[in-house]
């Protein structure tokens, strides 16, 4: 538990600072523990468990500017977690669910579980919904791979517009994740 | 999507986050809101005539004193319930300190006071429109602190709405200082701290409604 807590932060600053392969495996490794967290919570709603872990991770990095690097790891993950939790209980009206008492702050990183699940909803059709700046900035960048600066090039925006983009897009997708489908 | 290619997706080319831009964001929202405030102060109420003159300068500096650390504490608060998984911890001394200080003062001073003059100390000439007055000051403040809170990520919606209250009711309260001429300590124990709690509980009912992300 103590090691992964140290593992995971020492990742996650190292990926804040710019280490790509770092940060990849920061939310590999905290999908697993987030799943397992949430898989017990839900275990009434099973199907929900995979949907709201990419919803939490997307959290995680669309907040990732709200990380701390002097707070523990778990404290701001769970407090994340949690709240998309509570979020979708809410969405459904169904807190009656929430019969475990949420103040397991330790337990998170505590559990891990790599098999993932199927999510219910596809966020790769949910990106074709996002108006076209936004869409083309994620697709060049985080799907093909490209430079930011290759990307402004070939799609004639400016650098900054293209960050704009994905930055504002990714926040898009979140709130398109949380909208009743 | 697979959750392993949303890692994929999310990771690749990540910037390092911009910190310096939630700073500036919260100085730029912050003064806006601060001049809104002092200008509505300044022409609508009128700023008090005697600033330097027949008040004891004792009295005025605790009142400016107290009212600018309690706003110091509470936006530090605020701040800190808008990010995921904060807490406010000995923060929360900044708070009651203050406020148990101006209380124990308030007492001293009707204690001291000849019983005739008590009601006098506590109502004072404006009582009844002080805490009004100071939540309408504190207004575009609050409003500033719900949408910078916005932008980051509180994970305890009424708390962080009433600690933004707080803070919005505690810069409000200095700010109306410029116009109010009370300086009595029972009156600013009794009518500050509700003109500080009307924003806070508007913060509590409306945080989890307008802080949703």
């Amino acid at each position: 538990m103590q090691s992964s807590e140290e593992r995971l932060r020492g990742l996650l600053i190292r990926g804040l600072a710019g280490d790509e392969a770092a940060y990849h495996g920061f939310l590999q490794d905290l999908s697993a523990h987030v799943r397992a967290f949430l898989r017990k919570r839900l275990s009434r709603l099973p199907d929900d468990v995979e949907d709201l872990v990419q919803e939490t991770l997307l959290a995680v990095h669309n907040q990732r500017h709200t990380y701390d690097p002097q707070q523990p790891l778990t404290a701001w993950v769970y407090a994340l977690a949690r709240y998309k939790l509570v979020d979708l209980l809410r969405r459904r009206a169904r807190r009656d669910l929430l019969h475990d008492p949420l103040d397991e702050e330790s337990e998170l990183l505590a559990v891990s579980d790599g098999e993932a699940g199927e999510a219910k909803r596809d966020l790769a059709r949910l990106l074709d919904t996002l108006p076209e700046r936004q869409r083309v900035a994620i697709v060049c960048v985080k799907l093909e791979g490209l430079s930011v600066a290759e990307t402004a090039r070939r799609t004639g925006i400016s650098e900054a517009s293209v960050k704009v983009g994905i930055h504002r897009g990714l926040k898009a997708l979140a709130a398109r994740l949380r909208t009743p489908r | 999507m697979k959750t392993d290619e949303l890692v994929s997706l999310l990771a690749r080319g990540a910037q390092s986050p911009d910190r310096g831009a939630a700073t500036r964001r919260a100085v730029l929202a912050l003064s806006a809101a601060g001049l809104l405030a002092l200008a509505f102060t300044a022409t609508v109420l009128g700023l008090r005539a005697d600033w330097f003159g027949q008040s004891p300068a004792s009295a005025l500096f605790l009142r400016e004193a107290y009212c600018t650390c309690l706003s110091i504490a509470g936006l530090l608060a605020a701040r800190r319930l808008a990010l995921p998984g904060r807490r406010v911890g000995a923060l929360a001394w900044g708070l009651v300190v203050p406020i148990a200080l101006m209380w124990a003062l308030a007492v001293v001073t009707l204690l001291q006071a000849p019983a005739a003059a008590r009601p006098g100390l506590i109502l004072g000439s404006t009582a009844a429109v002080c805490p009004w007055l100071i939540a309408v000051v504190a207004t575009p403040i609050f409003v500033a602190l719900l949408w910078l809170a916005r932008g980051l990520a509180p994970t305890r919606l009424a708390a962080a709405g009433a600690l933004a209250g707080f803070a919005s009711g505690a810069c409000g309260a200095l700010i109306y200082t410029l116009h109010c001429p009370e300086l009595a300590a029972p009156f600013l124990a009794v009518w500050y701290l509700l003109g500080m709690l009307i924003p806070t509980a508007v913060g509590f009912v409306l945080g989890p409604r307008l802080l949703r992300w």
